[in-house]
């Protein structure tokens, strides 16, 4: 069953820009990136939007609708009452190039910071040995589909773009708890790192980043605040601190 | 005009950054090469992250009766004979090297209980050999490859000062033409999609790592990016496709509903019990067994259901059959109106598997189903059938280097290069076709321009590829590249489908010139900025080569193998197992000619039973007993 | 300068949100539980009287440690003697009260709940605070978050103290045991909520495994951190059932002190 669905899309550039009103055919079982694509071939041709799989796998529909940062092609159209303008516009934490599509070149250099995984010193491939239980944390932070809707809910920089410099945002907190907890990473200096170099200290955990998350990872429960007690551990817990000096724990630091 | 364009120089181009791409940028990066990597989409999106079911490698984690004979033999057996060998040889030799390498880039893999890689059972393959990570096996491998450039990166800023001197991503950028100078590679050019502007790429080496050609379908599994741009550049630059008739029909793509119409739902979910039936509840699948497999599938539920418990003594479900089966398979029950109205059958893995088990097996499957169209997966059955999912056809090589047969410094790997599958591909040889070859085709560039040097860009090539560029917008009156996709579409769907028949296949290939001479006047609304009006007239003359060189191959080739089914000639030919279809392009269209396959050498041909191969090979073939 | 979503990159939206839902209901809700609670307890907190009747004290005042506090209600004896500031006697519910305060202050959970409904920062997400500047806990007061932990160890104290006054609940008013009323339930759902509330802690939680890099060297801790991570989900419902838990009791007790109610003996 078709409806007339009313779109209020986002159109313009870094210059300029405003919400443009536009009617369009929906039917059953679609989402609003289906929608999207129908207006792009009927009505406006070049209007600019990012997408790749339309299942929810890549992370690059990422879009605001209704004001709240979602995929697009996994935000249904029956979720909206019939009556409802839906409107839809560009991440608004990261600079606009066109129409729906923002300039998230910011996630990729905080990447780059980030020091890559180290496994041990003359370990050969095929070696590793490995416990379920010990990948398993690791593991739900691999499942991220580099969406950025956690960096883009993020008031630390959407609210402050002065900010971008010292915060790398949920998205490199969850790599680093990644790496923290595998089993092989030899690198021992990255809660002091993450608290000093990409601003752990700011993130004050309320926990957008997880309601927002496509893929349900439990950012700030699972990463961010594990992330935040470890570095407690290293630099902010006197007793840990004596006793790290008095006697070395194994498999603890 | 052309001084003001952005000039880049490096000594390989990759493009494409899918798994193929990105693990030869690693290796030609490695072998000290400055290299670059070109995205149509943003770095980590690519295709690669669909993958589900996971990489097939003979590491003999969980069966240790695996080794890359069986590998190999499954392979060949999968694509029906017509692969090429040396290249199926290379796959199951090397694929156990490169999952563990990708686990010391930080990859973490499912474990066995002895902390090993867990390896899980997938269709076509004798042991449990896929590598896995629940079921987004692609992403895990996309995401490891892309953290380990960027750990090259920050090696290269350490010493460098610069993180990208060495090794860059080009991302949203699309090449538009390989350039040559003198017969051999001297470059590519292309336009940044975000603003329009042309840039140029100076290297001696182009590593062609596109994938696939799903979009050229109506429905399929590929994302926009599927437009077979590698394939096409190859023709334009020079170089032969091979086989382009075979396409793999994922059997299982849901059908219902809409917004997830052409997704995938991996064959894991039949690995792990679910079964398909038809609109009477009959679960067909045992009508459907080939005699060349009647001895490793079981023909009875009894057997079927007792294997999910006990692999060795019973024979594996029918539902597990190679692909091209089992969408035969499903083709033919909905044809035969025994399929549900929207035009699938039914799978169903609610009533074997508790909910819980299934969410815990298979999370992104039910999480996808459930989020992207309120289908509970372990509550109800999925309605499923034939989506276009992967191209077996690609650019001629050189297995050992991944060189593009006729151009020099142009290689491929992965998706885009052809031979690896003949005629049908097995679940889980794709990701570690990526890594094996993708690694191949970055060595060879590396050797090659180690030894060829550099080899620069005329002015005139230079202006031939703007003007390319410009035309759309110059054209004024033309017709709008969206209608004219659909309109291919339905084509290849009607004519070039799963099941195809001289007749119709001769109206797609008049059909598909007519639409090559309107696209010529196809016009572009709007201007350079993000215009994906723009960027799909020129993805449209790419898809229109892959559809021209799969419906001229298919019409050739009178038998039934693989991913090619003709009504007219159902059954396989042994004459026709010894050509491979080669497509050439001449400027104006694509001629196909045949091609001996190259014939397996007597130690490979000693791992099967004799038995076996008469059901492919002529007594002439089997009199020799393989070359030399 | 315009900065955050009004920066001159950013897409040109002249709304601080286009949410169309009632994102500022739950903000509003939490901040009038929470003022709420806060009037209730500081009135408490000053009442300085009707905290305890035999065998029932009040949580906001055990274990009463100044002389100032009334006959039988000092588990601990009265270290304190009685503490004046300028002249008035400090109410002993302030030497109790401060711990778990510190605890719940610095406790994962509320600092989102009052970050977001008392300091707007941000009130919803997606919506746009109205603060120029944000530094997050990285210097001073907020730094101090880090020492939830400590507040964890103390209040463990206070939930042994509040068990056992639950457990001498189980007495009558004249000290004989194996009695049981409306008051030792009271008690005994106050100490259990605050159980629960401790064991479901972040910190709990990262102190008894989460800190460690290799589970499988430690079954029995894995087991554990296994057993916290899922209590640990349901933190946030422990924390409110907790905090209503204790002003429930201290509201019971009182009411009994004071002779509003009669507590019902069941034997």
């Amino acid at each position: 069953m078709a409806r007339k669905l009313n779109l209020r899309i986002w159109r313009g550039n870094r210059e300029t820009g405003a919400l443009q009103n536009v009617t369009v055919e929906a039917n059953e079982g679609e989402v609003v990136l289906d929608v999207i694509h129908r207006v792009q071939a009927e009505q406006l041709n070049d209007l600019a939007v990012r997408w790749n799989c339309k299942a929810g796998k890549c992370g690059s529909c990422s879009m605001e609708i209704n004001g709240k940062p979602r995929l697009a092609c996994m935000t249904q159209v029956a979720s909206f009452p019939e009556d409802e303008e839906i409107t839809i516009t560009p991440l608004r934490a990261f600079p606009v190039i066109k129409d729906l599509v923002t300039d998230v070149s910011f996630n990729y250099k905080k990447a780059m910071e980030i020091p890559a995984f180290e496994p041990p010193v003359g370990m050969k491939p095929g070696e590793p040995r490995m416990a379920q239980m010990d990948v398993e944390r690791s593991q739900e932070f691999r499942k991220c589909i580099e969406c950025f809707l956690c960096q883009d809910t993020c008031h630390v920089i959407r609210d402050h773009e002065e900010n971008k410099e010292s915060f790398a945002g949920p998205r490199f907190f969850i790599r680093i708890a990644e790496l923290d907890m595998h089993p092989l990473d030899i690198l021992r200096n990255r809660k002091k790192k993450a608290q000093e170099e990409h601003g752990l200290g700011m993130c004050n955990i309320t926990k957008c980043c997880t309601e927002v998350c496509p893929e349900h990872i439990r950012i700030t429960d699972n990463a961010i605040i594990p992330m935040k007690e470890r570095v407690v551990d290293e630099k902010y817990d006197p007793i840990r601190w004596l006793g790290s000096k008095i006697r070395k724990r194994e498999g603890i630091l | 005009m052309t001084n003001q364009i952005e000039r880049h120089k490096y000594d390989i181009l990759v493009i494409g950054a899918g798994g193929a791409g990105l693990r030869a940028a690693v290796e030609a990066r490695e072998a000290g090469l400055r290299v670059a990597i070109i995205c149509k989409s943003l770095f980590g999106k690519a295709h690669t992250v669909m993958a589900e079911g996971g990489a097939a490698a003979s590491m003999g984690n969980v069966n240790d009766n695996d080794n890359w004979m069986v590998h190999f033999r499954d392979t060949m057996r999968g694509g029906k004979f017509l692969n090429h060998y040396r290249m199926a040889e290379l796959h199951a030799k090397e694929a156990p090297d490169r999952i563990w390498e990708l686990e010391m880039w930080g990859a973490l893999f499912d474990r066995t209980k002895e902390g090993k890689i867990s390896q899980r059972n997938f269709g076509g393959h004798e042991y449990p050999r896929l590598a896995h990570v629940g079921d987004r096996t692609g992403l895990e491998l996309i995401r490891t490859m892309q953290q380990r450039i960027v750990a090259l990166q920050q090696k290269d800023k350490a010493e460098t000062g610069n993180a990208e001197s060495n090794i860059k991503v080009f991302a949203e950028l699309t090449i538009t033409e390989i350039l040559k100078e003198g017969g051999k590679v001297s470059g590519a050019y292309g336009y940044w999609r975000e603003n329009g502007a042309e840039v140029l790429f100076e290297a001696p080496a182009v590593v062609l790592a596109t994938g696939g050609v799903g979009k050229t379908f109506k429905i399929t599994s590929n994302s926009w990016e599927g437009t077979g741009d590698g394939h096409a550049l190859a023709l334009k630059a020079g170089a032969n496709l091979v086989d382009m008739e075979f396409l793999q029909f994922h059997p299982t793509g849901m059908v219902w509903p809409p917004s997830v119409r052409g997704i995938l739902v991996t064959e894991s979910v039949r690995g792990e019990g679910g079964v398909l039936t038809n609109t009477d509840g009959e679960r067909f699948m045992f009508k459907y067994i080939p005699d060349v497999f009647k001895d490793k599938y079981a023909d009875n539920e009894a057997e079927a259901d007792r294997w999910y418990e006990d692999q060795d003594n019973n024979r594996r479900p029918p539902e597990l059959l190679p692909r091209d089966e089992v969408a035969r398979a499903i083709n033919s029950e909905v044809k035969a109106g025994r399929g549900t109205e929207h035009g699938g059958v039914f799978l169903d893995v609610s009533k074997r598997i508790p909910a819980e088990v299934i969410k815990k097996r298979l999370p992104s499957m039910w999480h996808q189903f459930y989020e992207l169209a309120g289908v509970d997966i372990t509550k109800e059955a999925m309605e499923v059938g034939p989506t276009c999912h992967y191209v077996m056809g690609g650019i001629e090589v050189d297995p050992d280097t991944a060189a593009a047969v006729g151009v020099p410094g142009l290689y491929a790997a992965g998706e885009c290069a052809g031979g690896m599958h003949g005629s049908n591909r097995l679940g889980g040889n794709s990701l570690t076709d990526l890594l094996v070859f993708g690694r191949r085709a970055g060595m060879g560039a590396a050797e090659y321009v180690k030894s060829a040097g550099s080899n620069p860009v005329s002015e005139a090539a230079i202006s031939a590829a703007a003007a390319k560029i410009q035309a759309p917008f110059t054209r004024t009156g033309g017709e709008n590249p969206y209608k004219l996709h659909q309109e291919l579409q339905e084509i290849t769907h009607n004519l070039v489908g799963i099941i195809r028949t001289k007749k119709e296949l001769d109206e797609a290939i008049v059909k598909i010139a007519d639409i090559r001479k309107r696209i010529s006047n196809v016009t572009v609304t709007g201007n350079r900025e993000f215009n994906p009006g723009f960027h799909l007239s020129f993805d449209l003359d790419n898809m229109l080569l892959i559809a021209e060189s799969t419906a001229k191959s298919a019409v050739v080739r009178e038998e039934s193998r693989g991913g090619h089914t003709r009504d007219d000639f159902p059954a396989m030919s042994p004459a026709w197992r010894q050509k491979n279809n080669i497509s050439s392009f001449n400027g104006t269209e694509v001629a196909v000619k045949q091609q001996p396959l190259p014939v397996l050498p007597k130690e490979l041909f000693d791992l099967f039973d004799p038995h076996e191969l008469e059901k492919y090979m002529s007594p002439e073939e089997m009199a020799k007993g393989g070359s030399n | 300068m315009a900065t955050g979503v009004f920066s001159s990159t950013r897409a040109k939206i002249s709304e601080r949100t286009l949410r169309t839902d009632k994102w500022w209901l739950q903000p509003l809700i939490t901040f009038s539980v929470l003022v709420a609670f806060i009037i209730y307890a500081t009135l408490r907190a000053f009442e300085n009287g009707n905290y305890f009747a035999e065998p029932l004290i009040s949580p906001f005042y055990s274990p009463c440690l100044s002389a100032a506090c009334v006959q039988g209600a000092s588990l601990l004896g009265q270290p304190f003697g009685i503490v004046k500031l300028l002249g008035m006697t400090i109410s002993p519910a302030l030497f109790i009260l401060i711990f778990p305060l510190g605890f719940r202050m610095t406790c994962y959970y509320y600092r989102k709940a009052y970050y977001r409904s008392f300091w707007m920062s941000p009130p919803a997400c997606a919506v746009a605070e109205p603060h120029s500047k944000y530094t997050g806990e990285t210097r001073a007061p907020l730094i101090l978050q880090n020492a939830h932990r400590y507040f964890f160890y103390i209040g463990l104290i206070f939930n042994v103290l509040l068990t056992v006054d639950a457990v001498l609940a189980f007495r009558n008013p004249e000290k004989q045991w194996g009695h049981m009323s409306v008051g030792t339930l009271v008690l005994l759902a106050n100490a259990t909520f605050l159980w629960l509330y401790s064991a479901s802690c972040h910190t709990c939680r990262h102190t008894i495994g989460g800190r460690l890099r290799n589970f499988s060297k430690h079954p029995l801790r894995y087991k554990a951190w296994t057993v916290v991570s899922v209590l640990n989900h349901k933190h946030q419902n422990f924390a409110w059932v907790s905090l209503l838990g204790v002003a429930f009791a201290d509201f019971y007790v009182r009411q009994v002190a004071s002779g509003s109610f009669t507590n019902f003996y069941f034997f």
